[in-house]
This record gives C-alpha cells, sequence and structure tokens, in this order.
C-alpha cells in the first residue's frame, strides 16, 4: 500500500488536491494579510469564511447562479469586515478579542441561516473544471495545473495582483506605511481610518470569496462549521509567510499538500490511524512557525490602536 | 541657489508669519498663555524655553496639530486658520519632529512620496521622485541615496530625510523642534551649514532649543517662554547666554561643573571584554572594557542607541551577556540576578524612569521601598510594618525635597522632577557603593536637574563610582572626572575630563578616532 502512494497516478492525484485545496487558504490570507500590513489583526476570519460559504452556497441552490453565489459571499463578507473596522478603528476596541467575536457571530449566525433557510443536506453543481487551452493538454503539468475550476485559477492569480498592489501602487505605499508608523502616515494626510477600513473590507471580501471555494467549488455542500478551523490557519499563514504574498502562497501550498497527502494515506488505507494522518498538517504548521517566525519582523503597529494626539 | 533650479515647487512664499495672543489650555495647565511669536524670510528665529515652557504646544499649533484656545495666525498679512498639518503643509509650512515621523522599513524616496498625488495615477512614480531628491540634495549637500532603507541610515541621516520632505512638500517655512538633541557635534555643524544656506534662499527657520550655546550660535533673533508666557523677543546680538539664562529660568543660576577630580579610589565597577546582543539581536556590545573608582565619575558619551542602554543593563545584570566579566567591588558578578547586585550595593538610576524605575500606580511610599520591602526595617515575617515605612518616606520627602501632596499620593502623578526625585531618594538614601545613572535628567527642567547633578556629585565626594550615561555632552563635560565614548557598541577612547575637547569628543562619537593619538589612552589608566 506504501507503494501506491508512490505511483504517477497518486503523486499527480496528491498535487493537484493539494493545489485545489490550497484555494481558500490563499483568498483567506492574502485578505488577511492587506489587514495586518495595515496594522490590523482580524482573527474573525473563520466567522467571514463560514458566512461566505453559506450564502454562496444559498444563493446559487436558489438562483442556480455560481458568480451571483460568490457575490453574495463577497458582500457578506465586506459587511463583517465593515463591522470589523468599525469596532477597531472607530471604537477602538483590542483587535484580538473582537475578532474572536466576530468569528463566533460568523458560526452561530451561518448555522442559524442554514437551519433557517435550507435545513437538510442539499448539494449544488459547483464550478466545473476547465482545462485551459494547449496549457491543460500538457502531461502531468497540465493535470496538476491547468485543470481546475475558476475559483483555483483566480486564487493563483491574486498573489502576483496582491504583490503588485502592495508595491508598485500608493495605495500599497500607504498601506505599508499605516502598519508600520501611522503617525508618520498621518503627518502625510494619509488617513490612517481610510486605509484600515479598506484593507479589512478587502479581507472580509476575499474571505468570503474563500468560503465559497469551499461550498461552491470544493466540496459542493454546505455543512454547518465546515471550514473546521482552516480561518484561523489562514490566520497562521499570514506569519508562516512573512507577511508577503509569496511567502503565503509558499505556506500555503506546503500545507495543502500534506493536507491531501494525509487524505491520500486515508484513502489507500495505509495502516496509519486516521487521527495520527489528520494532525499531520496542523502539527507542521506548528513546526514550521517555531522554526521560521522569529526571523522576520511583522509590522510594528499591528494590534496597535491609532489615536491622533492633541 | 536660484528660485527656477529648485526642484521643489515654489508656488507658496511667506513673508512673515506671526501669531498672535495664542492661548491654549490643557487639563490642568496654561500651555500657552497669549503668546506672541513671528517669524521673516531668511531668518532663524529660536524658541527658548525649558521642558514644558510651551514651546512645542505653539509650534505644534502652527502645524496644525493643536488647535488654540484663543489668538490669531496672520500669514503675510491674512489671518489664517491652520486645521490639521495636511493644511498646514499646503501652507507651505514644514515641521522636522524631535521623533522623527518616518516609516522605518520603507526607502527614502518612499518615505517622501507618501501621501503625494502621483504622476502615475494609482502606481507609485518612484524614479521620478528620487530624481527630484537628488537635486534637493544637490542643492544643500545632503548626500542621501533615495533608495536607501530608513531604518538603516543615521540619525543624521534621518533628519535630513525629513527636511527633504519638508522641502519637497514646497514649505517655506521649516519648524525645527529641537533637532540638535539626537545629533553629534559634528552633525549639529553640518546642519546649521544647512539651515544658514537655507536663509539665504529665503527659507524661514523656527529652532526650537534649550541649548543656549546653540541659539547664541544660529540665530538672528530669540523669543523665550517661561511657563507658557513670552518672556521677550530680542536680536541675538543684543543678548547673552547668561541673560537668557535668567530669563528661562526665572533667576540666577549657576552653571553647575564639578570640582578638579580628587584622589579616586579601589575600583568598584569594572567590566572584562563584555559582549553581548542587542534588542534586536545585533551586536549589542563589542569587547567592552572599562573601570569606574571610587570617588569617580565617569561619564559615557555616545550617540542615542549606540550601546548605552546594554552597557547600563550589563551592569545592573538586567542584560544577558555572551562573553566577558563584569566585576563589583572586585568580584566576579558576571551572571548574577539583580537582586544580588542590589544586596551588595548597586544602585541604578534607569533611562526610561517611568516604565523601568517606579510602578505608575504605586504611591510613593510603595515606591520607594521597592528594592528592600521584603528586609527589616520594612517587613518582618512577611508582613509590611506600615509605621516604619511611613516614618521611612516622611524623612525622604523632606530630605530630598520631593514636592507632593501626601505618601499615599501615586508616582504616575507627580511631575517629572519629582519622580527622579524619588527615584534618586530611593537609590542614593541606601548608601551605595556605586551607581549606573542613565540619563538622569532627560526631560528635566533646568532647577530639577542642578538637584539632580548636586546629588550625583555629593555622592562622587562621599566616595561612591558613578557611571553617568549621558546624550547631553555639556552634561557630561560638566560632571566627569574621565568620559568613555562609545560608538556602535564599542569604547573608542577613554579621555580625561581637562584634556578633553567637545571636537575629539563628537569625532569619537562619530566613530573617528584623531590620528596621531597616543594609544595609551585607550587603555583605562592607573590612578
Amino acid at each position: 500500500m506504501i507503494r501506491e502512494l508512490f505511483s504517477a497516478t497518486v503523486i499527480i492525484g496528491i498535487i493537484s488536491s493539494g493545489i485545489r485545496l490550497a484555494t481558500p487558504y490563499l483568498y483567506a490570507s492574502i485578505g488577511e494579510m492587506f489587514g495586518q500590513r495595515s496594522g490590523v489583526l482580524n482573527l474573525g476570519v473563520e466567522g467571514q469564511m463560514l458566512l461566505g460559504a453559506f450564502m454562496a452556497f444559498y444563493v446559487a441552490l436558489k438562483t442556480g447562479n455560481l458568480w451571483l453565489g460568490v457575490l453574495a459571499a463577497m458582500g457578506v463578507g465586506a459587511l463583517m469586515g465593515l463591522a470589523m473596522a468599525f469596532v477597531t478603528v472607530n471604537l477602538q476596541a483590542t483587535q484580538g478579542i473582537s475578532g474572536i467575536g466576530f468569528y463566533l457571530f460568523g458560526l452561530g449566525m451561518s448555522n442559524l441561516l442554514f437551519q433557517k433557510l435550507i435545513g437538510t443536506v442539499e448539494t449544488v453543481q459547483g464550478f466545473p473544471r476547465i482545462s485551459l487551452p494547449l496549457l491543460g493538454k500538457i502531461p502531468v503539468i497540465g493535470d496538476i495545473f491547468f485543470n481546475q475550476n475558476m475559483l483555483v485559477y483566480l486564487a493563483f492569480l491574486l498573489v502576483p495582483a496582491a504583490w503588485f498592489v502592495l508595491h508598485k501602487t500608493t495605495l500599497g505605499l500607504k498601506i505599508r506605511a499605516v502598519g508600520e508608523n501611522p503617525e508618520a502616515a498621518d503627518s502625510l494626510g494619509v488617513s490612517v481610518s481610510r486605509v484600515r477600513y479598506f484593507t479589512v473590507i478587502l479581507g472580509g471580501v476575499l474571505s468570503g470569496v474563500a468560503g465559497a471555494s469551499l461550498s461552491i467549488a470544493l466540496l459542493n455542500v454546505f455543512q454547518q462549521n465546515m471550514t473546521a478551523g482552516q480561518g484561523f490557519i489562514a490566520v497562521a499563514l499570514v506569519y508562516f509567510g512573512g507577511w508577503r504574498p509569496w511567502g503565503i502562497l509558499g505556506g500555503a501550498l506546503l500545507f495543502s499538500l500534506v493536507n491531501a497527502l494525509q487524505l491520500w494515506i486515508q484513502v489507500l488505507g495505509v495502516p496509519i490511524p486516521s487521527e495520527l494522518a489528520v494532525m499531520m498538517p496542523y502539527v507542521l504548521t506548528i513546526l514550521v512557525l517555531t522554526v521560521s517566525v522569529s526571523k522576520v519582523r511583522g509590522p510594528s503597529a499591528l494590534t496597535k490602536v491609532f489615536e491622533r494626539e492633541g | 541657489m536660484t528660485p527656477s533650479g529648485s526642484p521643489s515647487a515654489e508656488k507658496v512664499k511667506i513673508h512673515t508669519l506671526e501669531m498672535i495672543g495664542i492661548s491654549k489650555r490643557f487639563p490642568g495647565v496654561l500651555a500657552n498663555d497669549r503668546v506672541d511669536f513671528d517669524v521673516r524670510a531668511g531668518e532663524v528665529h529660536a524658541l527658548l524655553g525649558e521642558n514644558g515652557a510651551g514651546k512645542s504646544t505653539l509650534m505644534k499649533i502652527l502645524y496644525g496639530m493643536y488647535h488654540p484656545d484663543a489668538g490669531q495666525i496672520v500669514i503675510d498679512g491674512q489671518p489664517t486658520v491652520i486645521p490639521s498639518p495636511v493644511a498646514a503643509i499646503r501652507k507651505g509650512i514644514g515641521m522636522i519632529h524631535q521623533h522623527f515621523m518616518l516609516v522605518p522599513t520603507l526607502t527614502v524616496a518612499e518615505n517622501v512620496a507618501l501621501g503625494l498625488p502621483s504622476s502615475r495615477g494609482p502606481l507609485t512614480d518612484l524614479e521620478q521622485v528620487s530624481k527630484r531628491i537628488l537635486q534637493l540634495a544637490d542643492k544643500y549637500n545632503l548626500k542621501i541615496d533615495p533608495k536607501a532603507l530608513v531604518w538603516q541610515l543615521s540619525v543624521g541621516q534621518q533628519q535630513r530625510v525629513e527636511i527633504i520632505k519638508a522641502l519637497y512638500r514646497g514649505a517655506a517655512l521649516l519648524l525645527l523642534d529641537e533637532p540638535t538633541a539626537v545629533l553629534t557635534p559634528q552633525e549639529v555643524d553640518e546642519l546649521f551649514v544647512i539651515m544658514r544656506q537655507m536663509t539665504l534662499d529665503g527659507y524661514g527657520l523656527v529652532f526650537i532649543s534649550h541649548k543656549l550655546h546653540e541659539v547664541v550660535e544660529i540665530s538672528q533673533r530669540v523669543t523665550v517662554l517661561r511657563n507658557g508666557r513670552k518672556i521677550g523677543t530680542r536680536p541675538t546680538s543684543e543678548v547673552t547666554k547668561q541673560i537668557l539664562a535668567n530669563w528661562m529660568v526665572g533667576r540666577d543660576i549657576e552653571f553647575i561643573t564639578s570640582s578638579a577630580q580628587q584622589a579616586a579610589g579601589e575600583t568598584r565597577i569594572a567590566l572584562e571584554k563584555v559582549c553581548c546582543d542587542s534588542d534586536r539581536g545585533t551586536e549589542g556590545l563589542c569587547d567592552v572594557s572599562l573601570e569606574v573608582h571610587s570617588g569617580e565619575i565617569l561619564g559615557l558619551a555616545g550617540v542615542s542607541g549606540n550601546g548605552q542602554r546594554e552597557l547600563a543593563e550589563t551592569i545592573v545584570g538586567l542584560r544577558h551577556i555572551r562573553s566577558g566579566k563584569v566585576f563589583l567591588d572586585g568580584k566576579d558578578v558576571t551572571g548574577l540576578q539583580p537582586g544580588v547586585l542590589t544586596g551588595r550595593g548597586l544602585s541604578y538610576i534607569p533611562e526610561e524612569r517611568m516604565k523601568d524605575g517606579m510602578i505608575r500606580n504605586f504611591n510613593i511610599a510603595e515606591n520607594l521601598i521597592l528594592r528592600e520591602h521584603h528586609k527589616p526595617p520594612f517587613s518582618e515575617h512577611g508582613f509590611l510594618k506600615m509605621r516604619d515605612i511611613a516614618a521611612h518616606t516622611d524623612r525622604l520627602i523632606k530630605q530630598y525635597q520631593i514636592k507632593t501632596p501626601s505618601q499615599k499620593t501615586l508616582a504616575k502623578s507627580l511631575s517629572g522632577g519629582n519622580i527622579q526625585k524619588v527615584l534618586l531618594a530611593r537609590e542614593l538614601s541606601r548608601s551605595p557603593r556605586a551607581i549606573v545613572a542613565a540619563q538622569p535628567t532627560r526631560g528635566l527642567d533646568i532647577g530639577a536637574s542642578e538637584y539632580v547633578h548636586e546629588q550625583l556629585l555629593k555622592q562622587r565626594a562621599d566616595g561612591t563610582a558613578i557611571l553617568l550615561i549621558s546624550e547631553d555632552l555639556d552634561e557630561i563635560l560638566a560632571l566627569s572626572d574621565r568620559i568613555a565614548v562609545i560608538y556602535e557598541g564599542k569604547i573608542m577612547d577613554i579621555l580625561y575630563r581637562e584634556t578633553a575637547t567637545r571636537e575629539e569628543i563628537g569625532l569619537l562619537m562619530a566613530g573617528v578616532h584623531l590620528e596621531n593619538k597616543p594609544a595609551e589612552t585607550a587603555i583605562a589608566p592607573e590612578l
């Protein structure tokens, strides 16, 4: 059975599903990265994902239009982000605690909505796989990279886009400045509140899409608490990736590949207790985090409330 | 020097700016009381006063950071309201803050471009910004690399970035808030050259300082503030340092200096080739060896952040060292806990007195017994002896002239000078063998500083060994018997006060050794 793990089909399968599994992490982590680069730690990602997953599923189920579902997920994520921004920027609440509050809200609310509006197990026809012209025909590589659904492709395009915004635009300059020295940014007329509102709402929108990628692209069902901690892993991946898009991509891929590996181990019936197998990616995250994080310094103003003197 | 050659958009030009009858009240204090102030193009107008005299408040009002309760700002005859720093910048007023408003992780060009519209719309135009920075830098001989990351620059270079930032935004009037506080004497000279060039080009400069000799050197006019009130404005050529000092303090002051070196006694503190890490994990101290003797003040001069904090913490046992040895009274105390060192007669006046020296929410009595609360006479069998503590506190409040409503007053509600007196009372009343005093007068007014200096000199007369760490070269020169200069965690040299010159110390502070210097002074001399 161990030998089966190393056959070409299985390896292709593992990598291919690893890439698929990385999708929600990419959306959520890149969104979270923008918030953190501007100084806001949002621990409510999990809650945003759950509501996003539900809204996408519900709208897709009722309308049959997957893109409307994604749009609905973005909307509910934006609302959650708006609320988070209001609480942390205007009311100056402690970021960690309010984030946990929003997680619990999202968890409870998605459960409630599911029970009231759907109630039973239903499935939708999720985003289909699209084989890209030419690229999808390349042996092995085509199977792994270019036979995925739309949300997967978009997630991977998000990484260079995020890098570009952060480093090549005036907006990105403002975000980096606000996260490092909000007083300096403020003294030059950059509105710290406006930048933080923008990044936190953007984070909410992307978390919503992350949820949608679970419920209408990856699993095509909605279950209560279906994210099962992925939102928190997404937060951890931001640290893991050193607050950089490419670092986050690496972290998300590593984590998802190990996850895919353990899924295949279970499927193939390799004699490892499934509980142990399930733990693998998490143990790996903790290990890599302890080894890697100390080297990279996060944004100086992360979690700090900004208040103008005088 | 031609206006057309200037890359900054010379749209704004301020000929005169007047502040008339400015008042600003904060809870409990009247920071500015009907202050008049004006500045003209082409002059340096010094604003002189002690800490808390209201200089910074006045300038923050001018820069739109505070809003005055009364009074008016008039630019070239036009009454003006300045609601925010951005508005101030738009009107041609720039400010160089004492604590730089820079983003350390960004490059020079990014710091300059931040908040400005870009010629490329949503995309940054750093190439173009860099070009204009170089033009400006060239004009004022500012030598700066637009691509350098700000955290890698020296303090003096960072200040230049601040100046460029203001010029880039078309400032016609620059407010410089204590710009020399963090500079070496040579960097101060360079800054003054830049300032003179700028006045020639028609800029108006406000120079905030409490250093008399700098004010006399650079300004054409000087205004003195005391307790929020304006004492007077005069052409600098018509006043002397003594007059200005009297205006500042409101009474005659003497410039304290220590008497000539007495015969110094045995070695009390010794460091032998000490190396340690800084908080950032880089090298904090590197092969530091020095000795402080009984009855001696060893001054440690250096620009902020060159290892002073690490050195103080190493001696008092708060920092783990990588190699080397620390001796107290001839005994190896390397790696011992602070509590043990306290018991052996080491006192410490930390740099951040509120953070490391006191507990904000404890009252005076509690703060006074922090070090020795666990032993008699303050406690017995684990119980505090309130009556003895109260008597002890009363005695110290009288002896050290601590101004407080009661001994139950919380530390956080005392003034800076009184906080330092409480700290001195605790650390000096124990008859210490040795004292590490880090920035003991930082932020204090002249009266309180005088008091601290007197106390330290009294300890010196009693035979205590004192390491005085200060970024204020005047203080070092006034009090020290010998002067050690630290640069990037290394002791550059140890000089005798009598023969040391300000210039030589300044060069050492910048890491430059004078050539043809006999090498033996680098070793602590036998006394």
